[in-house]
Parts: C-alpha cells; sequence; structure tokens
C-alpha cells in the first residue's frame, strides 16, 4: 500500500481539486483522506455520505473550581501563557489562551484546578461517490491540536486501507509548513507538490519542498496555471531539475475549475476541453514512479 | 486601530489585500504591516522597503544535564506534551513539541532540566517612508506558530505607537495561529472568493470570529467568477461585504510578478477606498 500526500505550501493553488480528481480517477483501488482539517473543502466534491461520526477528544484545558479556591495566585504566577488572571477577585481561565500544560493544577495548593479533556472535533467515515471511501474531519472552532487529529484521519484511513487491501491512499494536506503539515507527511511514500507560478508559489514551494528533503521524501510537482507567468514558470522547472523533484505536469489557467466546483464535480466529471486527459495522465506518472 | 486580515480558505487574496491596503494608506499616514503567516510570509514579496533591524526569535526549551539527573521520572510525568521522554537511563527532550510551560523545569527537584533558548525563526523590520513592515518567518522543521507570532506582537507593540493603524496579515485556517492572529484586533477582515469552496470556509471563519466576538466584515475577491452564494449568506447573516474585488486575468498577471495592483487596475482602487470609508467609520464609532 502507499500513500501519496499532497500538499502546496501556499493555499489556493488546486490542491484540493487536483486531490479530488486524483481520487475519482482511483475509484475504488483507493482510501481516500482529507487531512485539511482547518478548511476541509473536499467533501464538496466527493459528496460523502457522512456514515459514521466520532467526537475526537485531545489535549486539556485548566477549568478552576471556584469554590475551593483560596485565590492564592499561585497558579497565575506560574503560567507561561497569561491565561489565568483575576477578574473581580476571582482567578479565571482564559480558555483561548490556555495550552493545557496542566502545570497549574499540578502546584495549585487546594487540587482545585482540574484538567478537561477537550473536545476538538469530530471525524467521519464516509462512503463517496466513486465508490470508495473517505476518512474526513472537521475541527472545533479556534481548536489546538490539529496536528492530532490530522495524525488521527491518517491512521483511520491507513488501517481501512489496509484491512481492505487497497493499493493507495490519497492524501490532501493543509497549506503552510507547520504542524499539521508535518503530521499529513508522516509515513508518506510520494509526496506531489502543486504549485503555481507567482512569487509567492514559488516562495512557498521552496519551504515546503525544505521540509520534504528532511523527512527525505521523494516528491513530484504540478505548475498549476502555468500559463499565468511564463517566467516564474521558468523558474519553477528549473527549481524542480535541480532539486530532481519529478515534473509531473503544467496545467493552464483554466476556469473551468471553477465550474466544476460550483457543480459540486471533479474536474475529470466536469471537463469539456482536454483537461481531463492531463489529469488522467499525472495519475498515470505518480503511479509509475511509485511502483 | 489593529485590523488583522483573514480567511478561512488559503488563496482567497489576504496577502494581496494587506499589501494593497497597507501601501495605499501609507500615501497619506504612518502604517504599520505586521506579516503573521509566519510558516509562509509572501508580504515581502510585494514590499519595497529598507532593512532598519533584524532579530533572531528564540523559544525557551529544556536541556537535560545527565550529571543532575536522578531518573526520578517527574519531568516525563508532567509534560503533557511528550516532549519530555524517559527512555531507561535517558531523558530526551523533543524541543518541536515543547509548548514552553517549565513544568519539567521547574518541578525538576534536582534542577536537571535547566530551560536554554533555541532559534525558531526570525523577524526582519523594515521601512518605506511612512510604511513600516514587520516579517517574521519561522524557521523550516518548527511546528509551532504560535510563539513566533506572539512574540511579533510584543515587536510591534514596543515600537510603534497605539493610535497608527496596524495591519496582520493572518495565516489561513480557523486554528490556533489564526487565534493568536485576532484575539486582540478591533476588527478582522474576512477575504473569500465566490465559490462553494469560499463560501464553506468562510462560513467556519465566521463561526471562528462570532466565538472571539470580533466584529468583521467581508471582503470578497476575484467577485464575478463561480456564484452569488456568497454575497446572499453575507446579507442573511447580515455581514458587511467591505468590497469586491473583481475577477481580473491582469490581476493574477501582476500578482504573480511580485506587483502591487492597485495603482495599475483602477477598480481595485476605488473597492480599497470602500475599505478605507469604512474603517474610519468604525474609527469614530459610526459602525454598529
Amino acid at each position: 500500500m502507499k500513500e501519496i500526500v499532497i500538499i502546496s505550501g501556499k493555499g489556493g493553488t488546486g490542491k484540493t481539486s487536483l486531490t479530488a480528481s486524483f481520487a475519482y480517477l482511483g475509484g475504488s483501488d483507493i482510501v481516500v483522506a482529507d487531512c485539511d482539517v482547518d478548511a476541509a473543502d473536499m467533501h464538496l466534491l466527493l459528496q460523502p455520505d457522512f456514515a459514521r461520526a466520532e467526537d475526537f477528544y485531545s489535549g486539556e484545558l485548566a477549568k478552576i473550581h471556584t469554590d475551593n479556591c483560596t485565590q492564592c495566585g499561585k497558579c497565575a504566577e506560574i503560567c507561561r501563557f497569561d491565561a489565568i488572571s483575576v477578574i473581580d477577585g476571582m482567578h479565571i481561565v482564559d480558555s483561548l489562551s490556555c495550552e493545557g500544560c496542566g502545570y497549574c493544577a499540578r502546584i495549585c495548593p487546594t487540587d482545585t484546578i482540574e484538567n478537561v479533556s477537550m473536545n476538538v472535533g469530530k471525524w467521519y467515515l464516509s462512503s463517496i461517490k466513486t465508490g470508495s471511501v473517505m476518512v474526513h474531519a472537521k475541527l472545533g472552532i479556534g481548536a489546538d491540536n490539529s496536528g492530532k487529529l490530522v495524525a488521527k484521519v491518517k491512521n483511520e484511513a491507513k488501517r481501512l486501507a489496509e484491512e481492505t487491501n487497497k493499493e493507495y491512499i490519497i492524501v490532501d494536506g493543509s497549506p503552510g509548513i507547520g504542524c499539521p503539515v508535518v503530521s499529513s507527511l508522516s509515513g508518506a511514500s510520494f509526496v506531489v507538490l502543486v504549485t503555481e507560478p507567482s512569487v509567492s508559489g514559488l516562495h512557498d514551494l521552496k519551504r515546503v519542498y525544505e521540509l520534504v528533503k528532511k523527512f527525505n521524501l521523494k516528491a513530484g510537482c504540478i505548475i498549476n496555471k502555468s500559463d499565468i507567468n511564463e517566467k516564474v514558470t521558468q523558474e519553477i522547472e528549473t527549481f524542480l531539475r535541480e532539486k530532481n523533484i519529478l515534473h509531473i505536469v503544467n496545467l493552464p489557467y483554466d476556469e473551468q475549475f471553477t465550474k466544476a466546483m460550483t457543480n459540486g464535480q471533479t474536474i475529470i466529471e466536469y471537463d469539456k476541453n482536454g483537461l481531463k486527459q492531463m489529469i488522467v495522465d499525472s495519475w498515470n506518472k505518480i503511479k509509475q514512479t511509485i511502483n | 486601530m489593529k485590523i488583522a486580515i483573514a480567511s478561512g480558505k488559503g488563496g482567497t487574496g489576504k496577502t494581496t489585500l494587506s499589501v494593497n491596503l497597507s501601501a495605499y494608506l501609507a500615501e497619506k499616514e504612518e502604517v504599520v504591516l505586521s506579516d503573521l503567516d509566519v510558516e509562509e510570509p509572501n508580504s515581502g514579496l510585494f514590499i519595497n522597503a529598507m532593512a532598519v533591524h533584524e532579530e533572531e526569535k528564540y523559544k525557551m526549551v529544556p536541556v537535560w544535564k545527565e550529571d543532575q539527573c536522578t531518573l526520578c521520572g517527574i519531568c516525563q510525568e508532567v509534560c503533557n506534551f511528550h516532549a519530555v521522554i524517559q527512555l531507561g537511563e535517558m531523558i530526551m527532550v523533543f524541543p518541536e513539541l515543547c509548548h514552553g510551560c517549565y513544568a519539567c523545569s521547574e518541578l525538576c527537584p534536582t534542577d536537571a532540566l535547566p530551560m536554554v533558548p533555541k532559534k525558531m525563526g526570525m523577524l526582519k523590520h523594515l521601512r518605506n517612508d511612512k510604511l513600516s513592515f514587520i516579517e517574521s518567518r519561522l524557521d523550516i522543521g518548527e511546528e509551532q506558530a504560535v510563539p513566533l507570532i506572539k512574540q511579533s506582537h510584543e515587536y510591534v507593540d514596543e515600537h510603534f505607537p497605539d493610535d497608527i493603524i496596524r495591519i496582520y496579515d493572518s495565516p489561513p485556517g480557523t486554528s490556533c495561529p489564526v487565534i493568536e492572529v485576532t484575539k486582540d484586533v478591533d476588527f478582522v477582515i474576512l477575504v473569500t472568493e465566490p465559490t462553494p469552496f469560499g463560501l464553506h470556509d468562510l462560513k467556519l471563519a465566521v463561526e471562528t470570529m462570532k466565538e472571539l466576538k470580533k466584529p468583521f466584515g467581508v471582503v470578497v475577491n476575484r467577485h464575478g467568477i463561480g456564484n452569488d452564494e456568497v454575497l446572499h449568506y453575507c446579507e442573511d447573516e447580515d455581514i458587511p461585504v467591505l468590497a469586491k474585488i473583481p475577477n481580473d486575468r491582469k490581476i493574477a498577471v501582476l500578482y504573480s510578478e511580485g506587483k502591487l495592483i492597485y495603482n495599475e487596475v483602477p477598480e481595485v482602487k476605488q473597492e480599497l477606498d470602500k475599505i478605507i470609508a469604512y474603517l474610519r467609520k468604525l474609527k469614530q464609532g459610526g459602525v454598529q
């Protein structure tokens, strides 16, 4: 079983549209995992049935039981996150600032602080229209620990793929280079970098590739909207050659991506002018490379 | 006045709006633009300015002093983030998982885990006439953006008076880094695009701002593609739409070259004027 992770560094390069297209092409050979738990959008294209939903708990939050509290202030003194303040003479935890380290509860002389485990979101196991299954999630508002929810989604996808002898897991990652991205890269067989020829696209590609290199992962790159700026497209191609990154394809700027999305479809279902074939060829190229 | 420019979905035009709004405002008044998308900071690619100052940013992490350690195991027990692990006769510290709470260090009975600084990124301060630009950049491999965002806020607070306009370019999403950027601002501009993805992620961002009890408005970027559902949603929810930036290939090309657009595309300037007028009214207390 191979795990293909699609990331981009920069947001809005077309990562989710392409991941959903590959998922469509993979049909029942694959398990799909949407690891962009902060802004999960792939369900809008693959129409999962949300058949199974489970709450996800991760991390803790300090809670001061006011009746036993002597207002000694030790908790506020040791808190490095300024999460405990005094309002009307009472010590209060600011839940947005609390990191859940539990230090205050450990040193409270009257044991009046409790660590409450946090419901940080939900994860789902769904059937999708391609005849396969998808693991996805929704992070709670402002919740921490998105990296852990990503790990949960990935592990469930992996377990399913192993149990049902699927050939591939396709993972839609999140933008950036922080904890959710690191979490989605762990265990990857191949990374697809989706970029666009803008100064930002190139800048972010270079940073996210540094991260991929740290994990010694093999990577390929899709340059989307490549005709928007041919000069930067050439710069990206040079970068790919220098770093020995597989250049998968250059795709044109095409508003069909938006139209397909507005129809709730992947580009494979919607396309009318040849974009579909380019994506089919890309998918075949990726499969050839990793097998 | 502190304004954050945020969005649920990535790539909707946060940076485009941040740099163009800041540069346009700075034609007439002092502005601070702080790029807080520390994982992928892009604003600097659009700003021509002279370096004023540069500093390395550190977070505090524990380091194991073997000779002082009695292997009592308290450090491992008190670390909620599994950043300190006892393996046989060794204590392993994983700095990238450490949140810097000091519990292991201060609760160690033999002072065997003193806290030491570890570099997590860089902060740059640049200036071009009335525009001050602060960029914070997380080192590759560092997983936590929040400590660096906090320190960038501190830098801006120390170096600039309260009464000048501050614009914060936020990372995408709705999780902890976005909360850190927006929790102390006066107003949040949510940038979206009129597509199903844009609408879905806008709703998440709106829920987040309601949770934070922050006043906010929406800017629709690439207006003209997709459908009208974003506008209908804003109308139904009584969310002010501050501006609609047109979908124009010329804008995409200028952006791709790292150029500012408001002087090249008159419609963009008009839309920025609407945003500025709204912010002025807000400052005078004229908007509910």
